[in-house]
């Protein structure tokens, strides 16, 4: 009898959203668009965190200077690269060890979306370091050494103006050509390269590198390479395996999405919970002679506790779903770009799945579960007597 | 008419507090009203009808006193188990027919049987049965906004008989209806009083109502001034 009462009470609720169109309306698209914004930052922050995330490799060591962090802070010397190239466990080629010295170096890009400039990272890498990742080459050719040619990372070209293959570039005071684009997945698609000496020559580093990229023969190979630093004394440097590395950055930079995302939606979801409060008791007090009249008839007090609070749910869960179709239509799938550990554009697709979706709906029930529970008690505590009287 | 008394009112006091006043509307009331009576009350604004009204169904409670209908003390009863007892014995009519406008006849009428253990075939026997009675059983379709005044009170009756309560309590039931379809209306309590035996009690202003019933009570400053007996027509 009690479940008849409540589907009753709700089936009456619901029924009379059309007498409170807009304001219902309104509660909804604001849950909507809170429930958007959530899901765009978790978008961005579980995009990028994919990203980085999906970089590297674990039979790769990147070394770099001790306390560096980053490759851009990093500088390691000629002499360091060549005693690494004599470290046990590292993968060997036509007898010589799969390590590469690479210089890491910033320029300026213009951002397609906003027409700003923005940080680009140039990498300057010899054969072994593009063995080492084995990009596919998409479009064009592969730089050759010595004449100031580029490829570009596929989302790099994406994202940025001037880097279609053909095309000129000016860094410092020298003349650069995109001959091609390529492709490796993750983190180095965000990247510009070029042979190493070419970027030494004109950034003028002399022969030093900022970071090492060396093959191992297995992930486990990266301790023996630890100790081997460990005991010489000029190597006084931090190894660490390239996909921790990205890894790391990765929860660095998507933490900060969080951090502001979080936040924001908190304190947008206070804002709808104050609409959806608002229209759930002015709902129960348009209302009211119709829950007063079925509480005289006999209905239960819980009844209307009920029905009221299964109109917010359903206000919410409309808003929820509303504000994650937007989510999934104008978010899923977008790239962008930031800053990533490097100071340097990252450029990322914000990604969301269906664990987010389902968090951006929780998140609107709750809205609503507390939006809908006060009117709800108000709905139940009616004064039964308001069913005589004026109209 | 049986010897023991359908509801009975005995030394009820109540009082409400205003503006930092008490103000007494019963002291020390007593009533008495047969089982198969058809009473109506009547006396000026501010006389208790009201407050008498809330107190007999069971909405309102009295400060001290019994009462007691169909030999239940209402007057104790918790709230969960008032509400079950007015869907079980009370026929409410109000003024203003309080349908829900967006449930069509039948619905409305169902709603007190949802509070039953009748199955929903058997429901809606009973609801054409109700529809039946005050003559609306072509209209069950129908929503209220698509009904007369009249027609709505009549679907707001069949709403107070389905269930078969003991007795219906109604509130102004004409108050909202010209002369000829309140007629309609009073005829049609009449015809339940007389022909289903129900308990009727009926609270107007409406001198011309009040000749339907079978007593008419005068409610003045919480007392009851004179008893009149009407012979029902």
């Amino acid at each position: 009898m009690m479940l008849k009462q409540i589907f009753m009470m709700i089936w009456i609720g619901l029924l009379s959203l059309p007498q409170r169109l807009w304001l219902s309306l309104a509660t909804v698209i604001t849950i909507a668009v809170v429930v958007a914004v959530l899901l765009a930052f978790l978008s961005m922050s579980q995009g990028f965190r994919q990203t980085l995330g999906s970089s590297g490799s674990e039979d790769v060591a990147i070394i770099l200077r001790g306390g560096s962090g980053a490759e851009l802070n990093s500088v390691l010397s000629r002499e360091q690269l060549a005693l690494i190239e004599t470290a046990p466990g590292l993968l060997k080629r036509d007898g010589a060890s799969l390590v590469s010295g690479e210089l890491y170096v910033v320029v300026d890009g213009i951002k397609k979306s906003s027409g700003t400039k923005a940080n680009l990272p140039l990498r300057g890498l010899g054969p072994l370091g593009v063995a080492i990742r084995a990009p596919a080459i998409t479009a064009g050719r592969m730089f050759i050494p010595g004449r100031n040619e580029l490829i570009v990372g596929e989302a790099l070209l994406r994202e940025f103006n001037g880097f279609e293959p053909g095309s000129m570039l000016r860094f410092g005071a020298t003349q650069w050509t995109v001959v091609g684009v390529f492709s490796t997945g993750g983190v180095f698609d965000s990247e510009i390269w070029s042979d190493l000496g070419g970027v030494q020559n004109q950034f003028n580093r002399g022969s030093s590198v900022q970071s090492v990229r060396a093959k191992l023969i297995n992930p486990q190979a990266i301790e023996s390479l630890r100790s081997f630093a460990d005991q010489d004394p000029r190597l006084t440097v931090d190894i660490i395996s390239e996909r921790r590395y990205y890894a790391e950055q990765s929860e660095r930079t998507s933490d900060l999405i969080l951090v502001l995302g979080w936040p924001l939606s908190i304190a947008m979801s206070l804002g709808a919970l104050a609409g959806a409060l608002n229209t759930i008791y002015l709902s129960v007090s348009a209302r009211s002679r119709d829950i007063a009249t079925v509480r005289a008839i006999g209905f239960s007090g819980f009844s209307a506790f009920c029905g009221t609070l299964a109109e917010s749910l359903f206000l919410s869960a409309v808003g929820g779903l509303l504000g994650a179709l937007v989510a999934l239509v104008f978010f899923d799938g977008l790239s962008a770009s930031t800053l990533g550990g490097n100071f340097t554009q990252v450029v990322f697709n914000f990604s969301l799945s269906s664990d987010l979706f389902i968090q951006g709906l929780w998140l609107a029930l709750l809205i609503g579960l507390i939006g809908g529970f006060f009117p709800a008690i108000r709905a139940a505590r009616l004064p039964v007597a308001q069913a005589f009287g004026s109209r | 008419m049986t010897a023991k008394p359908l509801i009975n009112l005995h030394a009820v006091s109540k009082s409400y507090e205003k503006a930092g006043h008490v103000i007494t509307i019963f002291d020390q009331l007593d009533l008495s009203i047969a089982r198969g009576d058809f009473v109506a009350i009547m006396g000026p604004s501010g006389s208790g009808k009201t407050t008498l009204l809330n107190l007999l169904g069971g909405v309102d409670r009295p400060d001290r006193g019994a009462i007691t209908i169909d030999e239940t003390r209402i007057d104790q009863l918790g709230e969960s188990a008032l509400s079950r007892w007015r869907g079980a014995h009370i026929g409410f009519i109000f003024q203003f027919y309080n349908l829900m406008p967006m449930l069509n006849a039948a619905r409305n009428v169902e709603l007190p049987l949802l509070l039953t253990h009748l199955k929903g075939r058997a429901r809606r026997d009973h609801v054409m049965t109700a529809l039946k009675i005050v003559g609306l059983e072509d209209r069950a379709k129908h929503s209220p906004r698509e009904m007369s005044g009249g027609q709505q009170q009549r679907v707001a009756i069949a709403r107070a008989i389905v269930s078969d309560p003991a007795f219906l309590l109604c509130d102004e039931p004409t108050g909202d209806l010209d002369r000829e379809t309140a007629d309609e209306i009073l005829s049609m309590l009449q015809m339940l009083n007389r022909d289903f035996g129900k308990t009727i009690i009926m609270v107007t202003h409406d001198p011309e109502a009040a000749r339907y019933a079978r007593r008419i009570l005068h409610l003045d400053k919480g007392r009851f001034i004179e008893a009149e007996a009407m012979v029902a027509s």
